[in-house]
């Protein structure tokens, strides 16, 4: 392995799986939450959430990029706040990589987890409530084993989304080998300079690995999810 | 006190809902066809809905009462639901399903045993397996179990046979049985199937279109003429207790004695002595003015008529409550045979009885398939 990936091809995986990993596993409670309230609430403004949730959906990335840079930039409003209150900077660095990729995978994520609480049969949880679980008991104990595919579906798919996420990254976070230069970013890099397209193809084949074990899994997990359901 | 007590207006549309009843322990049975308002009294009962106006109380716990502000929300109710449709919990086995309300309920309190409720509903090679593997019996044995695990104050039960064939609700009424003579909760089972009702309640309440149709002990009620066309016309009857007085092995007859008189039914497997609830079906009882003699018919029981109602006007048959010993059974002949015969209010006649319903304790079909 290692004299097959050159360092920078090497640096730009590990970065690119731990921005991957950090922005699925910091949306998975926001996530739920919003699929939730999209799923159950019925309160004013919904449709506002919904159609802000689905944004990054549709916009093109470098706009969602731009949209960053400009909220979470060292002077923009929240980001210049989290500079001098948390000392936390996210602009070029690869804390803000993993936002950016949170953010174009949110929408992924809060789909499938909709569609899956849509789902349960809530004559379970009136089941549940008459065996005397409260409403927590009852999310925690019924409703949640029972979205688990969904939960996981949704962050795989983001997974998925954040290792193969380019524009809003690059643009919010620029290109720094080593810091926010994630694999498509590198892959862009090797086919720019001369003498790089060893790298960007071996790049190429490992993103496609990637990919296609993420996908695998996902259904494998299914599988026996619904194997234990005895869907 | 009574051990049930339910007073509920509510309005659904243009249904209307205004029931008032109180139970003694034991099963009370809530009666009544579908879209009588059964299953929303069972939701105001277990707190799956808030009624206009109502008041609930199970065993001097309020639960409800509109008029006070109270309104104990459904999982510190300790109501142990039932449903038509099991409701387990398919991410969970038959264990961690039975085991659920355990962790909810007030330690301390007396309830029942796992071990003997898993003995009682004969449910203990499943403990290990799932929900979606299950029989539609085995999976309302199951909630049944679940429910008694979560130590109610009342067990609530919704049509728990109706989704289930014939076979099936044999296989599960003997284990409901048992639950009314060793559970010691008090049950509400509601039910459209006057065989169940006939065979489990102590007490009736019958809903016709959101009211109380008729209230009472369930015998006396069963027999009285007006909860025939509540309860669909081929199964009215009189509903008696029976004990069982001999056996006749050579023909292979039991006699049984009833209020009614003595009767002579197939060799029933029940000792000596053994009280049974059997019912006489109001179409299986003929009627003839004089004594029959060379008759096919066992079992001829001299009664007077006591009241006389036609179904409805147009139809070709009418009901006869006839007083018979200490009993009353129906009969339902056709509105000719009542003109032929000229049978008035007062009238001495013979009762042939044809057939006798009787579920008698037959062994229980354990972890049948």
């Amino acid at each position: 392995m290692t004299g097959w990936l050159g360092p920078e091809a090497r640096d730009a995986l590990r970065l690119s799986l731990l921005v991957a990993a950090t922005a699925t596993g910091a949306s998975l409670l926001p996530g739920l939450a919003i699929a939730t309230l999209l799923a159950r609430g019925r309160f004013p403004g919904r449709m506002l959430l919904d159609t802000l949730v689905h944004l990054p959906l549709v916009l093109p990335p470098v706009v969602t990029g731009y949209l960053l840079l400009i909220v979470f930039g060292r002077r923009g409003i929240v980001g210049g706040w989290l500079a001098d209150h948390l000392g936390l900077v996210l602009a070029f660095r690869w804390t803000g990589a993993a936002l950016a990729c949170a953010i174009m995978g949110f929408p992924l994520m809060v789909r499938a987890m909709r569609l899956s609480i849509e789902g349960v049969d809530r004559k379970l949880e009136e089941a549940a409530g008459t065996l005397g679980a409260g409403p927590a008991a009852v999310f925690a104990l019924v409703t949640l084993p029972l979205v688990l595919p969904g939960v996981i579906a949704g962050a795989i798919l983001s997974f998925a989304r954040a290792m193969g996420e380019f524009g809003a990254t690059i643009t919010f976070v620029a290109n720094i080998p080593g810091e926010t230069q994630t694999l498509p970013s590198a892959i862009y890099t090797f086919t720019q300079v001369p003498g790089g397209e060893g790298d960007a193809l071996r790049l190429t084949l490992v993103s496609v690995a990637v990919s296609m074990l993420a996908l695998v899994l996902s259904e494998l997990l299914a599988r026996s999810l619904k194997r234990r359901l005895g869907a | 006190m009574s051990a049930l007590s339910v007073a509920v207006a509510h309005r659904l549309g243009a249904f209307a809902l205004d029931v008032a009843f109180e139970a003694p322990a034991g099963v009370t049975a809530l009666f009544g066809r579908s879209g009588s308002g059964k299953t929303t009294l069972v939701n105001v009962i277990a707190g799956l809905l808030q009624p206009r106006e109502g008041r609930v109380a199970v065993g001097g716990h309020l639960l409800l009462d509109t008029a006070g502000s109270v309104a104990v929300p459904r999982h510190r109710r300790r109501v142990g639901t039932v449903f038509q449709e099991g409701r387990l919990f398919p991410h969970l086995t038959v264990r961690q399903n039975l085991l659920f309300g355990r962790w909810f309920a007030p330690r301390g309190e007396p309830g029942a045993e796992v071990g003997a409720v898993v003995e009682m509903l004969g449910i203990g090679p499943l403990l290990g397996r799932r929900p979606a593997g299950l029989s539609g019996g085995e999976k309302q044995r199951v909630a049944i179990g679940r429910a008694l695990l979560a130590k109610p104050r009342l067990l609530l039960m919704d049509e728990p046979l109706s989704a289930l064939d014939d076979d099936r609700k044999a296989e599960i009424l003997p284990y409901i049985e048992r639950l009314r003579d060793r559970a010691g909760v008090p049950i509400v089972y509601v039910s459209h199937s006057v065989a169940e009702v006939a065979r489990l309640a102590d007490t009736l309440v019958v809903l016709d279109a959101g009211r109380v149709a008729a209230a009472g002990p369930a015998g006396e009620v069963l027999s009285r003429l007006n909860v025939a066309p509540l309860s669909g016309a081929r199964e009215s009857g009189a509903v008696l207790e029976a004990r069982v007085a001999a056996h006749d092995d050579d023909f292979a007859l039991t006699t049984l004695v009833t209020g009614a008189g003595a009767l002579r039914v197939p060799r029933v497997a029940a000792p000596l002595g053994t009280t049974l609830r059997i019912q006489i079906p109001a179409r299986d009882v003929m009627l003839s003015r004089d004594a029959p003699r060379h008759t096919s018919a066992l079992n001829v029981l001299p009664a007077t008529v006591a009241e006389i109602r036609p179904i409805d006007a147009a139809g070709a048959t009418a009901d006869l409550r006839l007083a018979c010993g200490d009993a009353v059974i129906l009969a339902r002949i056709t509105r000719l045979s009542l003109a032929e015969m000229g049978l008035v209010p007062g009238a001495a006649v013979f009762a042939l009885v044809k057939s006798v319903a009787l579920d008698p304790a037959r062994p229980p079909a354990r972890g049948g398939r």
